[in-house]
């Protein structure tokens, strides 16, 4: 089933299904997205009413205020370059320089909506309309492993080689996925994150 | 214990996955055919989360390098034993020397063998799974090579008592898929060419594999326009991309995905799906959530047969052990 979260902020929308996924029970394996959560339960326990009515008097409660500040993640990238070869275009389609589109993505800490697409791949943002831009018209066949990238108003980090359409900004050293840890992300759903310039290797 | 011969042309760990990291971005994985995997666990006294070799199309061979209760299941691969027919849906005693092959595809897609004590590999997320565009799980991050040594988990039990037993009861594999029409979704497009999804079959094309079958026929066209926001997906659920062409998602899917979504097939036939190779055809009938529920709980019931055990092939196993 899958549960949205109408709000037409997208920010508080996010917040709520944020608050709903913590609250609804683990068996349900609730997963919090961009503006939903999907829970998946097994029809020979639980009837769809008796889920229906768990998740209306859940979302009674849990309201975007309801969510915890989160943890605040500080990831130091290193931006333009090799390191963020889509920098000059992006900035150019957003009609700024690319020293401002640097200072626009650090300016602020930005919650990370979801987890998904790959492992430990976050959506972060959302990022205000000087900073939107739609995926790129040809998609990579191979991102590397800690690309920082802007598309459809969010910036996400790589953790791994992956095909992506995003537009390459940056990169970073952080590793955001370790299958040996517990959890197994750097960042969850919820967390702050702060992106701060350093110097490249060039 | 085996030794792989040749892992033909995907032999892999597979168990039941890791349901529960999906907020991380893992996807379920796990077995393809859960319902095979859990019978061949089942027959060599395994509980159900123990691994399997998921073994797909032919090709593959092992050797026995220790004595050990192996059963095989799901798609019909031709599986011998040293040259001769290897019953299926039935637990046996191998010995050292002995050679098992999968010699080619006859029915279906995938077989699993399962190993009395479980295949051993290192647990991550709770899992031994392979997921093999991640990189991790399984056997050191990858499918099975040749030489590899298929251990089991754990040995104490007794061997001769375990082989003989029989699974009872056909598991239905026919190429009918029935799909549920999706009401509310952050996805559902537009769609006036639905009915092309049970009106004919579908071929399923040559990109399809864990992730999803690419389904090709028809080409439906979505009002959908732009990036939706992602939402999350599972295996069963029918994507339809840009290009028109349906993807039903399989064992390995992203766990979130911004395609719209316009069905969604019934877990009770995804063993079937899972059985389907590229260039096989398959059809898609509409079904409603009771007979969704039913389904469910029936195929639960047919997991939770009771094994007969043969006699003769037990005690076999007693006296030549």
């Amino acid at each position: 089933m899958l549960i949205e979260c109408t709000l037409n902020d997208l920010a508080e929308a996010n917040a709520h299904a944020l608050a709903l996924a913590r609250v609804l029970p683990t068996e349900w394996h609730p997963l919090p997205a961009i503006r939903s959560v999907l829970v998946r339960f097994d029809p020979l326990r639980y009837t769809q009413d008796e889920v229906q009515i768990y998740v209306q008097d859940a979302l009674n409660h849990a309201t975007p205020g309801a969510l915890p500040p989160g943890r605040q993640v500080t990831i130091p990238v290193r931006y333009g370059g090799e390191d963020g070869p889509d920098l000059g275009d992006a900035a150019r389609q957003l009609g700024l320089a690319p020293d401002e589109l640097i200072a626009q993505h650090t300016a602020r800490p930005w919650r990370v909506l979801m987890i998904g697409f790959a492992p430990g791949f976050p959506y972060i943002g959302p990022l205000p309309p000087s900073l939107t831009l739609p995926r790129r018209d040809t998609p990579r066949v191979a991102v590397p492993a800690g690309s920082v990238a802007i598309a459809a108003g969010m910036t996400g980090i790589y953790p791994s080689q992956l095909p992506g359409g995003w537009h390459l900004i940056g990169r970073t050293e952080v590793a955001l996925f370790d299958p040996a840890r517990e959890p197994p992300t750097l960042l969850q759903a919820g967390d702050q994150v702060q992106f701060v310039a350093i110097a490249s290797h060039s | 214990m085996l030794r792989v011969i040749a892992p033909g042309a995907l032999c892999a760990i597979q168990d039941l996955g890791r349901p529960g990291y999906q907020h991380f971005g893992v996807p379920i994985g796990g077995a393809m055919d859960r319902v095979a995997c859990i019978i061949a666990n089942r027959l060599v006294g395994n509980p159900p989360t123990a691994a399997c070799l998921e073994i797909t199309a032919g090709g593959a061979a092992f050797e026995v390098l220790a004595p050990c209760v192996i059963a095989v299941t799901g798609g019909d691969l031709g599986a011998t034993l040293d040259n001769r027919l290897l019953p299926t849906w039935v637990s046996a005693l191998v010995r050292p020397g002995q050679r098992i092959a999968f010699e080619e595809r006859r029915q279906g897609a995938r077989a699993y063998l399962a190993l009395a004590g479980g295949v051993d590999a290192p647990l991550a997320l709770g899992s031994r799974s392979t997921y093999l565009p991640g990189r991790s799980g399984g056997l050191g991050r990858r499918a099975l090579q040749m030489g590899d040594v298929i251990r089991p988990a754990s040995s104490a039990f007794d061997l001769a008592r375990l082989a003989g037993r029989l699974w009872p009861a056909p598991v239905d594999y026919a190429p009918l898929i029935r799909i549920l029409p999706v009401h509310t979704s952050p996805g559902q497009p537009d769609l006036t060419g639905l009915d092309h999804l049970t009106a004919l079959p579908w071929r399923v094309g040559v990109m399809s594999n864990r992730i999803g079958l690419r389904l090709e026929g028809a080409r439906l066209s979505s009002a959908q326009a732009g990036d939706l926001p992602s939402f999350g997906i599972f295996p069963g659920v029918i994507q339809l991309p840009p290009d028109g062409r349906p993807i039903l998602l399989m064992a390995d899917a992203q766990p979130t995905g911004g395609y719209p979504v316009i069905a969604v097939a019934i877990q009770a036939d995804l063993h079937r799906a899972a059985q389907l190779m590229p260039g096989d055809d398959v059809r898609f009938a509409w079904t409603t959530h009771a007979e969704a529920i039913a389904a469910w709980r029936a195929l639960n019931a047919l997991l939770d047969s009771p094994i007969d055990v043969d006699e003769g092939i037990a005690l076999a196993a007693t006296t030549q052990g």
